[in-house]
């Protein structure tokens, strides 16, 4: 028999490491909205909280009896290691009657912290449960009342509560009974009790797969859920709440300076635009120059265009400034770029588009923040999405002439120069390059789906975001059209810019005078350092952030170094945002989109539901309504 | 534009509609093609929504000239396809709309413009022949006189999501009978339809499932071929299975349901498959909750009990499902006190729906407690069951009173119910009033199950005249309503008094005793033969009937016995002389008859057991030893005039006589039998002899 236990016991610990990974999943699935962080699920009974005369066995989850079982006195619960969270919506378990014991009085239900567990489920207050030798139902009280069949060896018991609701129904077999109780307390135990000698149970809190299909139930009640918010009665407000809607899509274009969509959308909605178009039209030249790492030429052009804007944030001004050493070390700043025989590897490619199209989700840590006014949560992309294939990276492929002046080829451009002689046009030059144009295509789509109905733009857009000729100025200005290309031929500048990646990359682009500049750089931003210092006093996140790039220095490839994180363009977009919410802060205009202000407020009302036990925030979750 | 002028000289607003109406039919017969297309286009306008302007338009003789617009080759495809557009808007007003259209043979013409390539009249046509097929007025016979239609129709199917939606609502509405299903089936409908299922558009999807429920209503042949089809490589059943999904509309469970239900009713799918006992089960149980609309719980109901008539497993899972007995407690609560003071128009609705929810209740309740005594038990439990039965056996609606007779017949199948609340309620009380045949069959069914020997109604039901009513059903055409009413007489004589059975053959009459001897239906004669040997038990009252009724009996019986029978009413015949050899004087008319000894003597014979045990029974009754039956008939001779010694005498002498003819022989074989029992009985009568 030893030998037996040994031996189950080895082979059971790489069954166990499966059943609990199983486990997991099988509960991630079905309670999504649950933090087990703030409210654990139950996974097992509870060694402590038991009666004296329940034994537990296999990692807590089979209950025998161990007591006399002369009468109802000596009747013995347990409960489940935790309560029951709220979050869950529709939350279920099954027990297998492994045996009936001596005459099977088992009961199966759930109890209240702190109830007497000397007593089977449903016998006192904030106590049910159903019981196999008679089948009736016992809520709160010594009597049952008739319920369902009587259940015995073999069969499988699940108990299913429902959050929403308050009610709790049974299964047998995978049959369900109907509904047994109702105005259900919160924070319930899973319970189980028996009363005579040689009843064994199995619990299954999700360790495998259930007999009855709660999966399928639960889909009832998410289209339930759904339904009642879809359908959730507006009355008389309709035409306000459209004419809000579509402030707020028009809000969140012309924050993202997606300047032709959010005209267009201006127009078939008959609505106006509180920026003026040149001003967005601003904003984006300068977004795009810092989302491609040329800060400088950003630096100035925010300059030129919002005089004094930088001089009254200094604190900004030295954000930018730091960044733009990383750029010089990263070979993209222009300052170096112009020194360089080469043009940068895809280190500057920046992987999401230009577009600052937000990414939705849970995993984005910024998106809770928004409502308390982070200068890093406005453009809301998941930080570490790396992903290049949702928004493919403006990748223009490599036949941009030395010629042509195309101004902003600050993604990838594997083209060989053409850098050098570019001239700092962009602020004077058409919007319509083939940049800005397909910077503005990319308008989340799923958005405007969402809250346009009626909006009837549709069809332009499209046209905008299927072509991807370079347009009409291009031409007009005889530069080389790229032409029509396709999608797989930016996703193979994609893989060729990856092959690259392989080879080693250099400081400043490998240039000395590149490198020189940078060294002198450096010391002009110590200088503003120590001057900001004497005007403002000491600022410990200005000394973190020169420190952390000049320690890019100190190592020889600063690309994999502990401080190497600062150079992935990703890094851009919090400079970027809080660049572009100063300057609409400037021309008195929210630094945040109402949109993303209302995405947060949403999914903090959610949360809160949690806390409050109103379980169908299980089904009312944001992600099921953002694409 | 002469009757716009005339206008103003009328008075009456009717007449003003009317000549509105007239202006729009006069445009119809302008020169100028152009002008009729824009005249049509106008009309189009004018009777959307308007059915008093599409009557009027009916009447005014509009519909003859649009469809010879339609029809003429010179028309311009958009003056046919607007012509076709006017029909169908005609077509979704009132029922008379769609007689008129029907008359005026709008089918025919609207078939023939599908031959057109047009895809956009083709719909239009389509839309049209939509409209009008799904009217109950419409004969649906209509769409399969024309052989080449059905095929062409389903070359149709692929040409737009319209075309798919109109094609397949037609059909699901035109099949009806089993021909229609074998038409559709041998043009394709399967291949055809299946893919439909994926469309991306629900209505298709939805027209698409409808037909294969229709299409695999009772038909084995579609339904064996439906299990093995697949689509996007998935089985139908796990498409269907799909469709009942928890959150797809409640429409498309139900519907899925129903083809599910049905090909395992014809056998395709066996009733412990997991997906009728998981899905299609529990989905019909839901169908049936409160939450539902009344129609969806009537077909649920309805559906659900057709699904688990003849499996008792699936009774069992359902009585204890979703507590579905108590639930169908809640369909006799229609009009609810709550909906007549709240709302009339719920009030309205209510009271439309009652009678069919009662007979869907009843249908289920009949349903689950076919076959499980616990069931039955669980259903007389429900509140007030017993007084809804009987009230539901007295309704007017026929539907409903069948399906309660349906209810009580099934749960008179339990001995329980029948000494407890059968009793208690009198429910036999409704079952003999006039009734419709197809009532009468059930409730004369119930009565036979409440006349057995343990019923305590089996009393009452006797003295409030029954016999005369089961008498008169035995004279009936249907060979059902003979069958029943014999059978309960059968029943009822089973161990009764004298005063009954004297009752029963005077009410009966020895003549039609004979003529159902002689009835075509088997069954009928075998409950006969059941009612004569019910009658011929105990020697008193097998000698008092055979006193009066003993010469057309023993005709009878050689009757039977020469003619061309089964093997079981031969038996039950010998069975009868068994029993009429076991009477004191009845005995005589076979010790006379050489005949009938002979016979019985070549039945002991004879090649199957059960007819020489029954053989040898009655030669056992007729040699038996005086002594021995003395005790058991000696308090019914006290009567007796013939005194005990003849009868001792008798006993030897039909011995002797026996022992002539060479009954010994045989019996002195029989005991050498290979059947135990055959064995057994030859050797007690060969003891006769030696005692």
């Amino acid at each position: 028999m030893a030998e037996l236990g040994a031996g189950s016991l080895q082979v059971g610990d790489p069954a166990l490491n499966y059943q609990e990974r199983e486990l997991n999943e099988r509960l991630k699935r079905l309670y999504p909205a649950v933090n087990e962080e703030e409210t654990p699920l139950p996974r097992s009974w509870s060694p402590k909280d038991k009666y004296s005369y329940i034994g537990l066995s296999q990692n807590n989850l089979r209950v025998h009896y161990k007591g006399h079982g002369k009468n109802h006195k000596d009747a013995a619960s347990v409960r489940a290691t935790h309560p029951i969270p709220a979050a869950c919506g529709i939350y279920y378990f099954e027990v297998k009657i492994v045996s009936k014991g001596r005459d099977g009085y088992m009961g199966i239900g759930l109890s209240a912290q702190g109830v007497n567990m000397n007593r089977l489920p449903g016998w006192d207050k904030h106590s049910y449960g159903y019981h196999g030798d008679d089948g009736h139902s016992f809520c709160s009280s010594g009597t049952g009342q008739p319920y369902g069949p009587t259940f015995t060896t073999g069969d499988v018991i699940g108990c299913c509560v429902n959050l929403i609701n308050n009610t709790c129904f049974y299964t047998k077999n995978g049959h369900s009974l109907g509904v047994a109780f109702t105005d259900l307390p919160p924070n319930l135990y899973p319970t189980v009790g028996l009363q005579t000698p040689g009843e064994i149970v199995d619990a299954n809190f999700g360790q495998q797969p259930f007999v009855f299909d709660i999966e399928d139930y639960m889909s009832e009640w998410r289209a339930k859920i759904h339904g009642m918010i879809a359908r959730f009665p507006i009355g008389e407000r309709l035409g306000e709440w459209q004419a809000v809607l579509q402030s707020m899509v028009s809000s969140y274009l012309v924050h993202h300076g997606y300047c032709a969509t959010a005209m267009a959308f201006a127009r078939a909605t008959e609505t106006k635009i509180q920026e003026d178009q040149s001003s967005i039209k601003n904003r984006q030249r300068i977004q795009k120059l810092v989302l491609a790492g040329r800060v400088g030429e950003a630096i100035d052009a925010t300059q030129q265009l919002y005089p004094g804007l930088l001089e009254h944030n200094p604190n900004l001004l030295f954000m930018l400034k730091c960044r733009q050493f990383v750029e010089m070390v990263n070979g993209t700043d222009s300052e170096v770029r112009c020194f360089s025989t080469r043009s940068p590897k895809s280190q500057d490619s920046y992987p999401g588009s230009p577009s600052l199209s937000p990414r939705h989700g849970a995993t984005n840590p910024h998106l809770h923040s928004t409502a308390t006014d982070s200068p890093t949560c406005s453009n809301g992309v998941t930080s570490k999405n790396k992903s290049h294939s949702k928004y493919p990276g403006i990748s223009s492929s490599s036949s941009s002439s030395p010629s042509s002046p195309s101004s902003i080829v600050y993604s990838e451009s594997n083209s060989t120069d053409s850098t050098k002689s570019q001239p700092h046009s962009s602020a004077s030059n058409q919007e319509t390059s083939d940049g800005w144009r397909r910077g503005e295509n990319i308008v989340p789509p799923s958005l405007l789906q969402k809250h346009c109905s009626g909006f009837s733009a549709d069809s332009e857009m499209e046209i905008e975001a299927e072509h991807y000729t370079n347009g009409v100025a291009d031409s007009s200005s005889a530069r080389i059209m790229n032409g029509t290309y396709k999608h797989e031929e930016i996703l193979q500048t994609d893989n060729h810019s990856l092959d690259e990646s392989d080879q080693p990359r250099q400081l400043c682009g490998g240039n000395q005078a590149a490198t020189e500049r940078m060294i002198q750089f450096g010391r002009e931003l110590q200088a503003l350092s120590e001057q900001l210092c004497r005007e403002y006093g000491k600022n410990p996140t200005h000394k973190k952030m020169l420190q952390d790039a000049f320690s890019l220095l100190a190592y020889a490839d600063p690309w994999n170094c502990p401080v190497g994180q600062q150079l992935d363009p990703m890094q851009r977009e919090s400079v970027c945002s809080a660049l572009n919410s100063a300057i609409l802060e400037l021309q008195n205009l929210p630094r945040q989109p109402p949109l993303m202000l209302a995405l947060g407020q949403a999914h903090e009302c959610v949360q809160l539901m949690a806390r409050v036990r109103a379980g169908s925030c299980s089904f009312a979750r944001l992600e099921s309504f953002l694409h | 534009m002469a009757c716009m002028l005339e206008a103003p000289l009328r008075i009456s607003v009717l007449s003003e509609v009317t000549a509105t109406s007239r202006h729009y039919v006069d445009r119809l017969f302008d020169p100028d093609p152009q002008k009729v297309l824009q005249g049509v286009i106008d009309m189009k306008n004018a009777v959307i929504g308007n059915n008093k302007q599409k009557a009027n338009l009916i009447v005014l003789g509009a519909v003859p000239r649009l469809l010879y617009l339609l029809q003429q080759p010179t028309s311009s495809l958009e003056l046919r396809t607007e012509c076709a557009v006017v029909l169908g808007s005609l077509a979704m007003g009132t029922e008379n709309n769609i007689k008129s259209l029907v008359d005026c043979h709008i089918i025919p013409a609207l078939l023939q413009g599908l031959l057109c390539q047009d895809l956009k009249f083709i719909e239009a046509c389509l839309r049209c022949l939509r409209t009008v097929f799904i009217s109950p007025v419409t004969p649906v016979q209509l769409l399969f006189t024309d052989p080449t239609v059905i095929p062409h129709l389903m070359s149709l199917l692929s040409r737009s999501q319209r075309t798919q939606e109109y094609i397949t609502q037609i059909f699901s509405h035109c099949c009806k009978t089993p021909e229609h299903q074998m038409i559709l089936y041998n043009h394709g409908a399967i291949q055809n339809i299946a893919p439909l299922l994926m469309s991306p558009s629900y209505k298709v999807q939805m027209q698409a499932l409808k037909c294969f429920s229709v299409l695999a209503y009772e038909n084995t042949q579609v339904s064996m071929t439906l299990v093995n089809v697949l689509v996007d490589g998935e089985l139908l059943t796990q498409v269907f299975v799909k469709m009942m999904q928890r959150d797809r509309p409640i429409e498309m469970q139900l519907t899925a349901a129903k083809c599910l239900t049905y090909m395992c009713r014809a056998g395709a799918i066996r009733t412990d498959d997991t997906c009728i006992i998981m899905k299609t089960l529990p989905c019909l149980v839901r169908m049936c909750s409160k939450e539902r609309l009344l129609e969806e719980r009537v077909e649920g109901a309805e559906t659900l009990a057709y699904l688990m008539e003849p499996d008792v497993e699936l009774q069992r899972i359902a009585s204890i499902t979703d507590h579905l007995v108590a639930m169908l407690a809640d369909y006799f609560k229609y009009p609810s006190s709550v909906s007549a003071i709240a709302d009339i128009k719920r009030l309205d609705h209510d009271l439309k729906h009652a009678h069919e929810l009662r007979q869907a209740a009843f249908k289920l309740y009949a349903s689950l407690g076919a076959n499980d005594e616990d069931i039955r038990k669980k259903i007389t439990e429900t509140e007030n069951m017993m007084d809804r039965i009987v009230s539901g056996l007295s309704e007017s609606s026929i539907k409903v009173r069948l399906a309660a007779v349906r209810c009580l017949h099934s749960l008179s199948r339990s001995v329980q119910q029948l000494r407890t609340s059968f009793h208690d309620h009198a429910v036999w009380k409704p079952l003999m009033k006039n009734a419709p045949d197809e009532v009468l069959v059930m409730a004369s069914s119930t009565l036979c199950n409440l006349l057995l020997e343990f019923s305590p109604s089996k009393e009452p039901i006797l003295e409030s005249g029954v016999v005369e009513l089961l008498c008169s059903l035995t004279q009936s055409d249907s060979p059902a309503l003979r069958v029943n009413g014999i059978w309960a007489l059968m029943n009822m004589a089973f161990q009764a008094d004298q005063k009954v059975k004297v009752e029963i053959v005077r009410a009966l009459g020895t003549e039609q005793l004979f003529r159902l001897l002689s009835d075509p239906d088997a069954n009928v004669l075998m409950k006969t033969l059941g009612l004569l040997r019910n009658l011929l038990s105990t020697r008193p009252h097998i000698d008092q009937i055979m006193s009066s009724h003993g010469k057309q009996i023993m005709q009878a019986v050689t009757l039977i016995l020469e003619g061309e029978h089964g093997i079981e009413v031969k038996e039950q015949t010998l069975c009868i002389l068994g029993n009429i050899a076991d009477g004191h004087t009845a005995k005589e008319l076979i010790m006379t008859n050489d005949d009938m000894l002979q016979k019985i003597k070549s039945y002991m014979g004879h090649s199957n057991v059960k007819l020489q045990l029954a053989a040898t029974f009655c030669v056992s009754n007729l040699i038996w030893n005086e002594e021995d039956g003395e005790e058991d008939a000696a308090t019914a001779h006290k009567g007796d005039d013939t005194g005990g010694n003849p009868v001792a005498r008798g006993s030897q002498e039909r011995q002797d006589k026996l022992r002539e003819m060479g009954f010994v022989d045989i019996l002195h074989k029989l005991t050498q039998a290979s059947d135990p029992n055959l064995c057994d009985r030859a050797k007690t009568a060969m003891q006769q002899y030696l005692a």
